[in-house]
């Protein structure tokens, strides 16, 4: 387990050193960054000293190394645009993003899941069909084209929900939350179900297409020939052998969601940390973009180590057959 | 059947009748869904073709626009003018006009991209498959922290690392390609992974080594053999990539980072529209929507139905 | 037990003129695919029995209808396979019109069912130990305790060394045949009267097969248990069944008893079946080879259905469809039993 866990990290590692010379060669390559800090009417003189000063002048590895230590110290330098730390702005943004997506994807978990196994188990009948139309029409429509659409009808039309930003946000210190408050709350469902929906219909189909697949399989019959009731052999065996996809991807979704976070937080208004990103592309302003570009693929990282460690949990083949893999 | 006949005409008869008897054909005439389908498609490629023919005005033209009939509602509403049957936008626009013109747009972005994600996959997925090793470990890993990444994330961090190296005013007819290559780019892993897979199947088989016995190259035999038989996979991964385009392409014309304004798409439009939703002017954003919104069911429905169709194990 | 007092219970309803009475009987089965090109007919009009006690093997070709019948008895043909004729007796009970949950209970506590393929019959993220207590507990009112000790009992019996290790170990853990013995066990576990066997050892390596089947007659044997053993290894049933009966295209060929049919066969089917299994000092050119292959299911021929690679076939073979018919110690599908054919035969010749 340790050793299977150990080896994860270290492909982990590689992905990040990966994405952290992506961010850097936009840093070096993309625009000079001292333009961005001067006048338009400083001296040659005054920009080499500056030049010297950031360390431009350094071999190409140096300059990577020290990115890299900086960016491992949460140090991601100032914002062209904000004049500000990236890592404050980011922190100060991130409690938005990360509470957004936190209940798009279980809007997404307690919706999709059950109507997967509905329409899997009854393939015939006339809800799963409408099941199945509306998560077409989910997939086919636009995130930014549900968003709208339900601003139209809930704000616009009806007055129901507020239409932008977060509502009422009470700060913990290190965190800001609107879920202590009904505003909040009010705020955040438009948003989360428009997140959520395309994860919601994925995680359907997904469901719904395993348990068709496990419901042929021959321990499903031979369960069924054993005499065990419907319930133990949907739930018991069909299901939980569905599990181990379905936890893959919706934990990859859940990496999505907070990308896909832009589009919603752009519709919605919503202070979090995608808006700012989106911003930043608009404006080239360097910073930013990598250090969402890198923290984007921690989170990915991060959770793709989960998932694997939670595959470990539920597959007991696994638990033998990567123990002795990693034992050679 | 056993009618004898040496008349060309007949044969082409027989070949069109054994297409309407195939599998494809017989489930395509079983799904209403799917000819509906086909039907929303099909007209929006003749819309998208004959535009200028089909549409009332021409909306980039700046001398058959006027300030004056902006903000018109659509023709059924009070106020409405015939002139514009879904009424206009800020600038004048035609909305109808608009959403021709635009599916124009999206439909052409959205196909340059399947085609451009098509060919790059399929080579990549050829090469990866023939060559194994080193080659095919580094592009499927590269393959697979991409594919960990959601399209519209990388269409836009490429979308603006070329707005930096190419500067916020380099826009134009650069920012197709710019989009095309960005979405082009973000599509291409599922057509490698389905090549590869096959070219590593067929690359075992004992055909391939007589090849190289007599003396013909076993690259070229493989693709030979591998070509056709990924020809399926290929049709349907780019009929549900083209939506997801097209989806793309709106996404990020939304986010204001996609084609040129001067030359709207559906989601340029939307994006003008959705300032005007709480004005009342519902319809500037309310129809490209829907526009879009049949659009992409249509395609996705015709890709859901052809996967279906050439997969007869899914049934 | 509970089992004889069913048994008596339900002795009325059956009326055989035999010393042996049937556990199953199964009268004129049809099961039918409706497909876009016309309904296919996978078993037509089949009746056999199985009286108590006895191992009947069915052979036949892949696709004659053989896994087709086992799956119908049991009630769990995949739609949109249906029945659509006939009749199935357990015990003098009709079961093949019960409603699901009925059904339900019956299966695994009355008819049993063992799999091809003891790799993918267990489900992987449950130890065998879970598999064996859940089927207990469902058809018994046993504790978790109980049921667990009766899983110990099942798994010693059939000879899985030691099970109180053994027993909460996962499938993968398990070899091939030592999967196949628990699969076994599983069939057992409620006793059942019957016991469908679908190709139990074709997975399995040829050295371990015998040993399943020893082991499966002997269970059944002790716990009073039937066997329908569905085969397409003549070796097998030849050393396991009492009787026999052959499948050629969705419909019974020859049945009789296992000796009767090897050495004796009376359809020409049967005869070029035998004659193509290979016997230690037999040379090659014994072998003999039917000439063609079993028609598919879409065009299944006239009258009798292996007429056209029949080697005796007369006018009559593609007329008229033969029903099983005495024929020596067996019944035969055959029109050359026919006393009126044999009759005009021996007239003209």
């Amino acid at each position: 387990m340790i050793a299977f866990i150990v080896r994860r990290l270290l492909q982990s590692l590689v992905v990040m050193l990966v994405v952290a010379l992506l961010a850097f060669s936009m840093f070096r390559f993309i625009g000079d960054p001292v333009n961005q800090m001067v006048g338009v009417d400083t001296t040659e003189e005054v920009r080499e000293n500056l030049r010297e000063r950031l360390g431009l002048n350094d071999p190409v590895s140096v300059q990577f190394g020290r990115f890299v230590v900086n960016a491992a110290q949460l140090d991601f330098g100032i914002s062209y645009q904000h004049k500000k730390e990236v890592s404050n702005l980011l922190a100060e943004r991130a409690p938005a993003t990360l509470e957004l997506a936190f209940l798009s994807a279980i809007f997404a978990l307690i919706v999709g899941v059950p109507m997967g196994v509905y329409t899997g188990l009854h393939r015939d009948s006339w809800l799963s069909k409408v099941f199945l139309t509306v998560s077409l029409v989910g997939i086919s429509l636009p995130t930014f084209l549900i968003g709208i659409l339900m601003i139209f009808i809930f704000s616009v039309w009806l007055g129901w929900l507020p239409s932008f930003g977060r509502g009422e946000v009470v700060d913990l210190g290190f965190w800001s939350t609107g879920l202590l408050t009904v505003s909040g709350w009010q705020a955040a469902i438009m948003p989360s179900i428009t997140l959520g929906l395309f994860q919601m219909t994925l995680i359907m189909r997904l469901v719904r297409a395993e348990m068709l697949e496990v419901l042929r399989t021959d321990y499903v019959k031979f369960a069924r020939a054993r005499g065990l009731p419907n319930r133990a052999v949907h739930f018991g065996h069909a299901l939980k052998n569905t599990l181990v996809p379905v936890i893959t991807i919706t934990g990859l979704q859940l990496g999505s969601i907070i990308a896909f976070a832009i589009i919603t937080e752009t519709v919605f208004q919503w202070p979090g940390m995608g808006l700012m990103f989106l911003q930043a592309i608009q404006t080239v302003d360097i910073p930013i973009m990598a250090a969402y570009l890198i923290l984007i693929a921690f989170i990915f990282v991060v959770i793709n180590l989960i998932v694997d460690i939670l595959y470990y949990v539920v597959d007991p083949r696994l638990r033998i057959d990567r123990a002795t893999a990693a034992g050679h | 059947m056993s009618v004898v006949s040496s008349l060309p005409g007949r044969r082409g008869a027989d070949m069109l009748r054994r297409a309407w008897d195939s599998d494809i054909a017989y489930s395509f005439r079983q799904s209403k869904v799917t000819m509906v389908a086909a039907a929303v498609t099909l007209v929006y490629f003749v819309f998208a073709l004959f535009a200028p023919w089909i549409a009332p005005h021409d909306p980039y033209d700046l001398s058959s626009v006027s300030l004056m009939d902006s903000f018109m509602p659509p023709v059924w509403e009070e106020g409405g003018d015939p002139r514009f049957l879904l009424g206009s936008d800020d600038q004048g626009r035609g909305i109808l006009s608009t959403i021709i013109y635009g599916s124009r747009i999206s439909l052409a972005v959205g196909f340059a991209s399947v085609i451009f994600a098509a060919v790059l996959g399929v080579t990549l997925g050829l090469i990866a498959g023939y060559a194994g090793g080193a080659v095919d470990a580094f592009i499927m890993r590269v393959a697979e922290v991409q594919l960990s990444f959601p399209a519209i994330l990388i269409a836009l961090l490429i979308d603006g690392v070329a707005r930096g190296v190419l500067g916020n005013e380099a826009q134009g007819d650069i920012a197709y390609f710019v989009i095309i290559l960005s979405i082009g780019l973000s599509f291409w892993v599922q057509y490698a992974r389905t090549v590869r897979g096959s070219c590593m199947v067929e690359k075992n088989k004992e055909y391939v080594q007589a090849a190289r016995v007599i003396g013909v190259r076993p690259a070229l035999v493989v693709f030979r053999h591998v070509l056709p038989n990924v020809l399926g996979p290929v049709l349907v991964i780019a009929t549900i990539t083209l939506a997801l385009a097209i989806i793309t392409e709106a996404t990020l014309s939304f986010l204001g980072v996609g084609v040129p304004p001067t030359s709207p798409s559906l989601g340029t439009m939307i994006r003008i529209g959705n300032d005007f939703l709480f004005s009342g002017e519902w319809w500037i954003t309310i129809f490209p929507g829907v526009a879009l919104a049949v659009l992409v069911l249509a395609v996705n429905l015709l890709g859901d139905w052809l996967r279906d169709a050439l997969n007869p194990k899914l049934r | 037990m509970n089992e004889t007092t069913t048994f008596a219970d339900s002795a009325g309803a059956t009326a055989r003129p035999r010393g042996n009475r049937p556990v199953l009987e199964v009268e004129k089965l049809r099961v039918e695919f409706p497909t876009r090109k016309g309904t296919l007919r996978a078993v037509d009009d089949i009746s056999f029995h199985i009286d108590e006690g006895e191992v009947l093997g069915v052979v036949g070709e892949s696709g004659a209808g053989k896994s087709m019948t086992g799956t119908a008895i049991i009630g769990l043909l995949e739609p949109p396979g249906r029945i659509a004729g006939g009749e199935v007796r357990l015990e003098g009970e009709r079961i093949d019109n019960l409603p699901y949950e009925k059904m339900r209970r019956y299966r695994g506590a009355r008819i049993g069912m063992v799999f091809q393929d003891p790799l993918t019959s267990l489900n992987p993220l449950y130890t065998v130990g879970f598999h064996l207590t859940e089927t207990i507990r469902t058809h018994s009112d046993l504790s978790e305790k109980q049921a667990r000790q009766r899983a110990l009992d099942l798994l010693s019996e059939v000879g899985i060394p030691a099970p109180e290790r053994r027993i909460d170990q996962y499938p993968h853990q398990f070899s091939g045949g030592m999967r196949q013995r628990v699969v076994v066990a599983l069939a057992l576990c409620a006793n059942p009267r019957l016991i469908i066997a679908d190709e139990p050892t074709t997975a399995l390596d040829v050295s371990i097969q015998a040993q399943i089947i020893r082991l499966l007659q002997r269970l059944c044997r002790e716990h009073g248990a039937s066997v329908m053993l569905i085969t397409h290894d003549m070796g097998v049933i030849a050393e396991t069944a009492d009787r026999v009966a052959v499948m050629y295209a969705g419909r019974i060929a020859e049945v009789g008893p296992v000796q009767e049919v090897v050495k004796n066969a009376q359809h020409p089917y049967t005869e070029g079946l035998m004659g193509a299994i290979p016997t230690i000092g037999g040379t090659h050119e014994d072998l003999v080879q039917i000439k063609g292959s079993m028609p598919r299911l879409t065009q299944i021929p006239s009258g009798c259905a292996f007429h056209p690679r029949c080697p005796k076939a007369f006018d009559r073979c593609r007329r008229e469809r033969p029903e099983l018919m005495p024929a020596g110690r067996s019944e035969a599908a055959c029109w050359l039993h026919d006393p009126a054919e044999k009759g005009r035969r021996r007239g003209n010749g």
